[in-house]
């Protein structure tokens, strides 16, 4: 093996709003930095190659794949995982959404959802439920047939809507 | 049969409580296998054949050795362990048992069979280990299709299954058959073939194993649907005895089956864990899963079935052949898939006359298991074949044949010996044809037949038997026998319940719904209420959760125990308020009078004498709350039915089928969890329209898989699977505790034979009939181009 690679490099990453110091090979994804360093588990791996979206987070408040990152790319930048969303054992909204909709059977393909919900939702808080749907489709869930996650990003992104109308009102 | 009531009687049973599973799942608190991380653990990865069929000539894992963090690798000769064999006892006339070895010795018999075992420091640096392993074969000529594996003087899989054929079952043979097909004023015949697919857990196999020099116990962490099965091989692979393993299983993301059968990677890593003296983990890859897994449902039929003027059936004769690939699945064996069928192909209909020969072949591809439905999703497919097929012939529409044939009056025996308990065949079919019909689909379908468009209305109709008991497996003639199931429960000073389950919920909500079941016969809170899954130390043995078999019978011993339970509470609660204990009774937490409601007892108040002050217990009565029971399938289980209503639109350009609209009318009994047995309606059809439309692992002349990832495997996303609306009826079980029936498999059987049946109504115009999935844009395309050259 090349010796250059595993040379380790110490790197600075900003998660959830903590900085961590990691010293890793350059290789490691940001998946496994997130997953196996920090102890996040809560980003999932599915496939590696960037197709399933269990392992999407927020880099600078956009989904990215984070099996095709490598965690020297996320330096510098703010990184969010599903430990994030909610306060203690308070879930956020779109966590809510997600339980009353039964938008999750055996929940491994959960976190990569609610990501990717947030995510899209701060982007696009009047989208359409064609285009949640369309949205939701660079995912997948081998449990639900997705409908019931359609629902529960459609009524959060409703709810949403609501409360900044009463607030701006 | 009525319409669910939900909570209108203020029980937790009928009521979409919130799962107690989401809160850990929606936080990243769950615990998945991959997310055990234990002191010392070594990763694992497995050097896997490249060539499908041939003679191992040299293993060479010197240089893997060499490779930095590498810490072992071992050879089958280097941990020499037991075979794991499914047995059925059946004449070798009938079946041929062969054996799996867990890693492959001297032969090999698919691409990624896995032949030695890898352990390193880091995921990463087992990787660069695999790179360096040196593997040489003598490579043979890969058996790959039903014609090379039944050809004369066809290479052999296995050398003791002569033929490539490990099941040859021939049943029923009504007398007078040829008889009657012979008389018969109409005879239609289909020959269908469905791909081979991938049940495709979103989260891939796993497994930690680790010495606890504490218990004196091998722990293994694994995701499988069947912990004390698992526990009963690596025990027997082992040579240990089995109190000396113990199996328990993380939070689980999907099984669908792949994981109830004994994966040999488990038994490796934990005798490789045992070798080294360190804990070991593996996480399949992708790449593993798709390729050197399980895979299902590749199956061909030729059938046909006599009827009479008025469109009723005669008679039913089927062979069935199933591709079980390279081995017998442990502990349903390669007979599972045609047995299935074999048994209980005429489903929901009346048929007098019935004969079947069912084949498990072998050949050197990656081996099966039971995927959701097992075999059901193909002979529903190919019984609504055959009806709709006579129903042009004899003029009749689909719907009206179907309803001409249907079991309408229960308890019915049918022709395979089987007896269906009620459920609601005909009254299902109607609904769903009437949701269709009053939303406008047939005009819309006339308007734009008028345009040059192809729409199709397509249903299906079907039964799945679900709680199958020891008697039932029993008549497959297992070796081993699944069934029963055990629960232990348990209260504590707190007035708290724990109840263990030997089932495993892989999604299906378990914990939440055999919490209901619970909370209702103690009249306890939900949150008080717990469930103990996974653990073979928590419960003497169970057979875990396939087959829908875990709420009819897990639910039912877990409602018994706390029945049980419930009855001590009484007996000891009539002694403190010094009573007749046929004068007490439960309500709300509490054992109070029936002549004196204000005089009662709170559970707390009596599991402080049993566990604090025992001297005021009855004489008679042991201290501690605590009940155990079990549940075995009564008769031939319980039968949940449902029809399926589909409308398609096929484009002509590209040849794409789009649903444009699904509805599910099922009936599984009284439903614990409405909203739970929607979900797993929902998600079971998307599998269903999967298997009919999308997925299929095909296999080059070598035996190279075509499907090596996400990107050849096409799975649907949520542009491709529908909202599916679900109209629930409601014919209770009088087999199972609560009335309900199975619900996990019916999805997935009924939507194949629906989205066919709809794609070839579509096709109408072009006479051409479509029998095979999946139904490819150039199998469309295909049969329209009839249209334009024959036109
Ligand atoms: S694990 Fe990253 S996309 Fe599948
Ligand atoms: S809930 Fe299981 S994969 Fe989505």
């Amino acid at each position: 093996m090349d010796d250059a690679v595993n040379d380790k490099v110490l790197l600075s990453l900003d998660v959830n709003g903590s900085e961590h110091e990691v010293l890793v090979e350059p290789r490691r994804t940001l998946a496994d930095v997130l997953r196996h360093d920090l102890e996040l588990t809560g980003t999932h791996i599915a496939c590696e190659h960037g197709v399933c979206g269990a392992c999407t987070v927020l880099v600078d408040g956009a989904p990215v794949r984070s099996c095709l990152m490598f965690a020297a790319q996320a330096e510098g930048r703010g990184v969010r995982t599903v430990e994030s969303l909610g306060r203690g054992d308070e879930l956020s909204d779109l966590q809510r959404a997600f339980t009353e909709h039964h938008a999750l059977q055996c929940g491994f393909c959960t976190p990569g959802f609610l990501m990717l919900a947030e995510g899209f939702l701060a982007a696009r808080p009047d989208a359409s439920r064609a285009e949640i749907r369309e949205a939701v489709s660079s995912n997948l869930c081998r449990c639900t047939g997705y409908q019931t996650i359609v629902d529960a990003i459609e009524d959060c992104a409703a709810r949403r809507r609501a409360a900044e109308r009463t607030r701006s009102a | 049969m009525r319409e669910p009531g939900f909570t209108a009687d203020g029980t937790w049973v009928g009521a979409s409580v919130k799962r107690k599973e989401d809160p850990r799942l929606l936080t990243g608190r769950a615990r998945f296998v991959d997310d055990i991380h234990l002191p010392r653990m070594l990763h694992a990865q497995f050097v896997r054949s490249s060539v499908a069929a041939g003679e191992i000539t040299s293993v060479d894992l010197s240089r893997v050795r060499d490779v930095p963090g590498v810490v072992a690798a071992f050879t089958a000769a280097d941990l020499d362990l037991g075979d794991i064999t499914a047995v059925l006892d059946r004449p070798r006339s009938e079946f041929v048992p062969t054996a799996m070895p867990v890693l492959a010795r001297d032969r090999v018999r698919f691409v990624g069979e896995p032949i030695a075992i890898v352990l390193a420091e880091d995921a990463y640096a087992v990787e660069d280990g695999l790179e360096a392993a040196e593997v040489t074969y003598r490579a043979g000529t890969p058996v790959l299709s039903e014609e090379q594996a039944l050809a004369p003087g066809a290479p052999l899989v296995h050398d003791e299954a002569a033929d490539n054929v490990l099941l040859d079952v021939s049943m029923f043979a009504t007398e007078g058959i040829d008889d009657i097909f012979a008389d018969a004023p109409c005879v239609v015949s289909v020959r269908a073939t469905t791909g081979r697919q991938n049940a495709l857990p979103l989260e891939t196999r796993g497994v930690v194993a680790s010495w606890d020099a504490r218990a004196g116990q091998l722990l293994v962490q694994t995701c499988t649907q069947v912990p004390h099965v698992v526990r009963t091989v690596l025990a027997g692979c082992l040579g240990r005895p089995e109190n000396t393993v113990r199996v328990v299983v993380p939070d689980m993301g999907g099984g669908f089956g792949i994981k109830c059968v004994v994966g040999r990677e488990e038994i490796a890593v934990a005798a490789a864990s045992l070798r080294v003296g360190r804990p070991v983990k593996w996480i399949e890859d992708r790449k593993d899963a798709l390729t050197a897994s399980f895979l299902a449902r590749e199956q061909r039929y030729q059938a046909r079935a006599a009827f009479d003027e008025a469109g009723r059936i005669l008679a039913l004769d089927a062979d069935v052949l199933c591709d079980m690939g390279a081995y017998s699945c442990y502990p349903f064996s390669a007979g599972i898939e045609p047995l299935m069928a074999s048994a209980e192909m005429p489903g929901v209909y009346r048929v007098p006359a019935y004969r079947v020969r069912g084949r498990a072949i072998t050949t050197n591809k990656a081996p099966t298991a039971p995927y959701r439905g097992v075999s059901r999703p193909q002979y529903v497919m190919v019984m609504e074949r055959l009806f709709e097929r006579a129903a042009r012939e004899l003029g009749l529409g689909p719907v009206e044949i179907r309803r001409r044939n249907l079991i309408t009056t229960f308890p019915y025996t049918g022709v395979n010996g089987i007896t269906y308990d009620p459920g609601s065949y005909l009254e299902s079919l109607n609904l769903a044809e009437r949701v269709l019909t009053e939303e406008g689909w047939y005009e819309r379908q006339r308007e734009l037949a008028g345009q040059g468009r192809f729409l199709g209305i397509g249903y299906s109709c079907f039964n799945e038997r679900t709680g199958y008991g020891s008697d039932a497996f029993a008549k497959r003639r297992m070796a081993v026998v699944p069934g029963f199931d055990i629960s232990e429960i348990r209260m504590d000073t707190s007035g708290t319940v724990v109840a263990t389950t030997g089932t495993m919920s892989h999604g299906q909500s378990h914990e939440t719904t055999m919490a209901q079941i619970v909370a209702d016969r103690l009249g306890l809170d939900l949150d008080h209420v717990f469930i103990q899954q996974g653990d073979t130390d928590r419960v003497a043995y169970g057979w875990g959760t396939f087959a829908s078999r875990s709420i009819t019978i897990g639910g039912s011993a877990v409602g018994l125990a706390a029945g049980r339970l419930g009855d001590k509470l009484l007996h000891i609660g009539a002694h403190l308020l010094r009573t007749r204990p046929d004068n007490v009774e439960l309500s709300g937490g509490r054992v109070r009078k029936c002549d004196d409601h204000t005089r009662s007892l709170s559970y707390v108040d009596i599991a402080e004498v049993a566990y604090l002050k025992a001297h005021l217990l009855p004489k008679d009565v042991d201290p501690g709350l605590t009940a155990t029971a079990s549940f075995d399938g009564i008769g031939d289980g319980t039968f949940s039915n449902a029809s399926h209503g589909v409308v398609v639109e096929l484009h002509a350009g590209t040849g794409q089928v789009e649903i444009l609209r699904y509805a599910c009318v099922e009936d599984c009994g009284v439903a614990i969890n409405p909203q739970v047995v929607e979900g797993q309606a929902r998600g079971g059809i998307a599998q269903g329209i999967a298997g009919a439309l999308f997925e299929q692992v095909t296999y080059d002349e070598q035996g190279e898989p075509s499907a090596a990832s996400f990107i050849d495997y096409k799975v649907p996303t949520a542009c491709e699977i529908p909202d599916i609306s679900i109209h629930h009826l409601e014919t209770p079980s009088a087999f199972t505790g609560n009335g309900a029936k199975g619900v996990g498999e019916g999805g997935t059987i009924g939507a194949p034979a629906a989205v066919l049946n709809a794609v070839n109504d579509a096709l109408r115009p072009t006479g051409v009939e479509l029998d095979d999935t999946p139904i490819t844009p150039e199998r469309v395309l295909g049969a329209l181009e009839v249209r334009w050259t024959t036109r």
